[in-house]
């Protein structure tokens, strides 16, 4: 394996489904935090319900794959109610704590023994993309694209699908973020006991807010289980919700473009670290690490990454410097 | 000048005859209290038997530092909960709404610890204050013609606003890059986005620089000639004596004097109770806000 082909084998991921799902659910993130300030730890929660939404309909009850999203969007809706309604009237710390702990919450009830008639437990469920395939305009075992930037048919179908959404909620944001609505938003994220003196329902604005970001990580959970075919829960774990801060704040968190480029990026450096390990062990040069390390070292790289950035870049790489250095007090 | 001299003996008037003792009741009050008490563990903070602020006044808030002015202040205007209590804002209960509620109601505050926006631009500040919008609603903010007229017709009233708190020209500028003085008016003149009937100014004064003093007294006096109710608190006498047209004093809680700023000078509880340690607290507050 040569330099270049890692490089190119990167950049081909990093625009891959896998980018696209990440961005989508970084795009519901960003509406938490980076314009309201909302501290959720637990993303990867609304992904859980999201991708097993589609996955119980389709797999098990062997509804029609829209119904399933609807389900999905349902149950993030449920789950959004259920953490703001008790959390977002007090100090944002709740929320923080409440988010991580329902999503390995989640992740538990649904991988446990009494679950398994729905969610069949630990083996997760399978067979999940054939509704979602029988709507492809591509052909799936056509590969298309050019050089190295080509893709399955499926793999395609996948990615055009979950960018349109990105972009669709990119848009979304944007139009919400330019109206009195995102200005009343960004008060909050400021001080929302300013905004509440000015006669401003905070605690509503926040629900809505938490219940728009679910649902849109409940989309990406969706793709996640049409693009596998096949999950299972513990595909659902804390380090998912961290990869998407990883990917927000590597951005620009409170900048619409902000996911988009920082899935990019994330999963480019994310391919090309794991690459070049591999490449280097496989040409003897890491003789205390065998191939279950790099998987470590991959995050630890991630935590690396995070630290960096905060100490030299803490709006991220579309954010406003200026914005960020205002004088808070 | 005139006019103002008028409209101060007015203020004035409508005080006539109206005993200076704790809890008298006044001609035309916008806001009653009766029985509001709020403590945290042991200590009682606030246990105001009854209070009227008579419309159309400056009321002044006086008391030593943790005499329960702010905590008063968060209680009737729904940002702390009451232990018991009840009052009516314009003659209509509103004890236990909360915040967001009692603004709406044309009550509206701000607060000691000034909060400006500050990575919102002035104008941003400004328009926020303003009332039922519909751009403010999520499903009305995505149609656009549905609210920008509306958005028009808000930001010229806030134009005008920042004009007269001579913040015209910075409405473009990060509300964080403006001076501590220069925050309070722009909290000031959000406040009066929301047109409210009375306005309760938590420390107005501390932290501005004298030259800004004047004219956020102006303001206040200007405020009460509109026909709004003012309810301020602060520390330094002379600005108190200067413009109120009503005093209460606030001494662990309690309301220990009310009157007329003649009545409040001479009042020898008031003397001993704050004003004998006015000095040291003054130099105290200085020091803080530095
Ligand atoms: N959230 C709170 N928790 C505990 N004690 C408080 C709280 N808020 C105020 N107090 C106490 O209540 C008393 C009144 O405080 P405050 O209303 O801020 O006084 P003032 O504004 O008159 O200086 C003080 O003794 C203060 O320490
Ligand atoms: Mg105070």
């Amino acid at each position: 394996m040569d330099i270049l082909t890692i490089l190119a084998e990167s950049a081909r991921s990093a625009v891959g489904p896998v980018a696209a799902i990440y961005a989508l659910a970084a795009v519901g993130l960003n509406l938490h935090f980076g314009y309201t300030g909302l501290l959720n730890f637990g993303q990867v929660g609304f992904m859980l319900v999201g991708a097993y939404g589609v996955g119980i309909s389709v797999g098990v009850y062997g509804l029609p794959v829209l119904v399933g999203f609807a389900v999905s969007l349902a149950c993030a809706v449920v789950l959004a109610l259920l953490l703001g309604i008790p959390t977002l009237r007090l100090r944002s710390d709740y929320l923080a704590i409440s988010t991580i702990a329902t999503a390995e919450v989640l992740r538990y009830v649904y991988r446990a023994g009494f679950a398994e008639p729905l969610t069949n437990g630990v083996y997760g469920l399978q067979n999940l993309s054939a509704g979602f395939r029988s709507i492809n305009p591509f052909e799936s075992a056509e590969r298309y694209g050019f050089g190295v930037f080509n893709f399955s048919g499926n793999h395609l179908w996948v990615m055009v699908a979950t960018w349109s959404l990105v972009g669709l909620f990119a848009l979304l944001t944007w139009m919400l973020m330019h109206s009195p609505w995102g200005r009343v938003i960004k008060g909050i994220r400021e001080d929302e006991d300013a905004v509440r003196s000015l006669g401003k329902n905070v605690f509503a604005y926040k629900m809505q807010v938490l219940v728009l970001g679910g649902v849109i990580g409940a989309l990406a959970g969706g793709m996640m289980a049409v693009h596998q075919a096949a999950i299972n829960p513990d595909q659902f774990k804390p380090q998912v919700s961290f990869f998407l801060w990883a990917i927000l704040l590597l951005g620009g968190a409170g900048r619409v473009l902000g996911p988009l480029i920082g899935s990019v990026v994330f999963w480019f450096l994310m391919n090309f670290t794991d690459g070049l390990l591999r490449a280097l062990g496989s040409e003897g040069y890491l003789p205390f690490l065998s191939g279950p390390d790099f998987g470590a070292i991959q995050l630890a790289f991630v935590g690396l990454l995070l630290v960096l950035l905060i100490v030299f870049r803490p709006q991220g790489l579309i954010g406003d410097r200026k914005e960020m250095l205002i004088n808070v007090k | 000048m005139s006019s103002d001299e008028t409209t101060v003996s007015g203020a004035e008037d409508r005080m006539a005859g109206v005993e200076p003792v704790p809890g008298v009741g006044k001609p035309d009050p916008v806001l009653v209290a009766d029985g509001v008490r709020r403590s945290f563990g042991g200590l009682t903070a606030v246990d105001v038997e009854h209070l009227e602020v008579q419309r159309g006044t400056i009321t002044a808030l006086i008391g030593p530092n943790g005499a329960g002015k702010s905590t008063l202040f968060n209680l009737l205007t729904g940002f702390d909960r009451v232990d018991q209590g009840r009052w009516s804002f314009d003659g209509e209960a509103i004890n236990g709404r909360r915040g967001h509620q009692v603004a709406r109601s044309g009550m509206v505050r701000t607060f000691q610890l000034t909060k400006a926006l500050t990575r919102m631009s002035v104008l941003d500040n400004m328009l926020l204050g303003a009332q039922r919008q519909y751009g403010e609603r999520m499903a009305g903010a995505l149609w656009r013609p549905g609210w920008r007229k509306q958005e028009a017709a808000n930001t010229e009233r806030a134009m005008a606003l920042l004009e007269r708190f001579r913040l015209l020209d910075k409405r473009d500028d990060m509300a964080g890059s403006l001076s501590g003085g220069q925050r309070k008016l722009l909290e000031m003149a959000r406040s009066l986005m929301t047109e409210p009937d009375m306005i309760m100014l938590d420390e107005p004064m501390a932290g501005v620089n004298p030259a800004l003093v004047q004219s956020l007294l102006g303001h206040i006096t200007s405020l009460r000639d509109e026909g709004r109710t003012v309810l301020f608190v602060e520390h330094d006498m002379d600005v108190i004596m200067g413009i109120s047209d009503w005093i209460v004093v606030l001494a662990q809680g309690r309301v220990i004097a009310e009157g007329r700023p003649s009545d409040i000078k001479s009042d020898k509880q008031v003397i001993d109770a704050y004003l004998g340690a006015q000095e040291d607290e003054a130099e105290a507050g200085e020091g803080d806000d530095g």
